[in-house]
């Protein structure tokens, strides 16, 4: 299993079924395709629909019917479609459950930067900000390391997305869950040591008596 | 009294230096054919409101590619690299504004009120020049109404009123945006007699919109 799969399947097993859920562009995306049995979800585009699905065949696209990254979705039956103005009413009205985003670092205290890197990338915001702060749950799926150098650090140095400590970090060595305590290491994915994920941490981690491998199968 | 007007006339009301409220995101929800008329009357200095710049060769992401465009107040810009370009070049000012901020905005913009008091963007770099206003016990950041001279407006169904229908994901800034502008311009796929849009379906009521012109242009 690629690392990027891992990540997503680990994401998968922390939703419940009626969750309304929003998955960010990329690897957060693909959590979709990796719900357990019998976990039926509603998935929220921010553009303004509850129930987006895949196209449902080749040629079955709609214009008026897309993504945030604007490419054609479906909507199952049961979908609802609003304004921008409601759509973020449920994310920041406390009516969204979880949300899965990606992050570019995360410090100490739970907070993430994932919007911009002054200088070199600056895409905008876009939903990011109302997200974190307004989502029940925040999930952070991504990368433990950027060649090379940990994303995972003491204090953020890329602007932040949200004073709001963000609930789980879910990345290809392990489980991080951000405490007003700092940051506890929670599990490791299979085959990777409580030093290995140490080693590739710049952060402070409170590692318990046992700390039990993530549970996604092959 | 029908508001259909022609394409170049409903453009030529807009001066160049106009402030431009502009539906959609990543084009999906854009007038397109405004859109081609803003670029074939040559109109310069516009200020841009909208989720998004869409790419170079999209939507709202044309006039930026024409150098039609001062000033962008926008969630994001990051599929468009030429906006990125003009921004740092400091040939264009772009403004980002998080995403259900700048709906609240629009919002608040048409519905007569003054700003909102928002969560979002606290202790960030949005913060910056903003007043903070503490209410029982959370902080809020009190964002400033937007409001416009024109907005651009794509529906998909009208009646010869005004009344407007919107379809799926293309209808996100649309309805805020046909509020908040002194001339409402809409760009519709269809339009159909009144009467046969009932009003329970009816997102964008008929008051609002000024001037309404046909996606497809088979009325001539």
């Amino acid at each position: 299993m690629d690392e990027k799969t891992l990540i997503a399947k680990r994401v998968a097993l922390e939703l419940r079924p009626g969750n309304l859920v929003n998955l960010g562009i990329g690897l957060p995306t693909m959590v979709a395709a990796h719900l357990p049995a019998g976990v039926n979800v509603f998935f929220q585009s921010e553009n303004g629909i509850i129930g987006m699905a895949p196209v449902p065949e080749p040629g079955a696209e709609n214009d008026d019917l897309s993504d945030a990254g604007g490419s054609p979705i479906g909507a199952v039956p049961g979908a609802a479609s609003f304004d921008s103005a409601m759509s973020f009413g449920l994310i920041r009205g406390g009516h969204l459950d979880v949300t899965v985003l990606g992050g570019l670092q995360i410090d100490e205290e739970g907070r993430l930067a994932n919007w911009m890197v002054p200088g070199k990338m600056v895409p905008g915001m876009g939903g990011a900000m109302d997200l974190v702060s307004g989502a029940k749950r925040v999930i952070v799926a991504m990368q433990h390391s950027a060649k090379g150098t940990p994303k995972i650090v003491k204090r953020c140095e890329l602007p932040l997305t949200s004073v709001r400590r963000v609930d789980l970090i879910v990345t290809e060595l392990a489980v991080i869950e951000p405490t007003d305590k700092g940051l506890v290491l929670r599990e490791v994915a299979p085959g990777v040591t409580v030093a290995d994920v140490l080693a590739q941490t710049g952060a402070e981690l409170i590692v318990p008596s046992a700390v039990p491998t993530m549970p996604v199968g092959a | 009294m029908s508001k259909v007007r022609k394409l170049e006339e409903a453009v030529a009301m807009i001066p160049d230096g106009a402030v431009l409220m502009i539906g959609g995101f990543m084009g999906v929800g854009t007038p397109p054919h405004l859109i081609d008329e803003l670029l074939r009357q040559g109109k310069r200095d516009l200020t841009v409101i909208a989720n998004d710049t869409a790419r170079p060769t999209v939507g709202i992401g044309r006039l930026v590619s024409a150098k039609a465009v001062r000033k962008v107040i926008a969630s994001h810009i990051g599929t468009n690299s030429e906006t990125q370009r003009q921004m740092i070049a400091g040939e264009t000012t772009v403004e980002l504004v998080p995403q259900g901020t700048l709906a609240e905005r629009v919002r608040a913009g048409g519905f007569g009120l003054g700003g909102v008091l928002t969560p979002t963007g606290v202790g960030t770099v949005v913060e910056d020049g903003k007043q903070r206003i503490e209410l029982d016990g959370t902080v809020y950041l009190l964002e400033r109404a937007l409001k416009a001279d024109f907005a651009l407006i794509a529906a998909k169904r009208a009646d010869y009123l005004g009344n407007l229908e919107y379809a799926l994901t293309a209808r996100n800034f649309n309805p805020l945006m046909a509020m908040a502008a002194e001339t409402v311009i809409a760009e519709a796929e269809d339009i159909v007699p009144v009467g046969v849009i009932p009003p329970d379906s009816v997102v964008t009521p008929n008051v609002l919109v000024d001037c309404l012109v046909a996606k497809e242009h088979r009325h001539g």
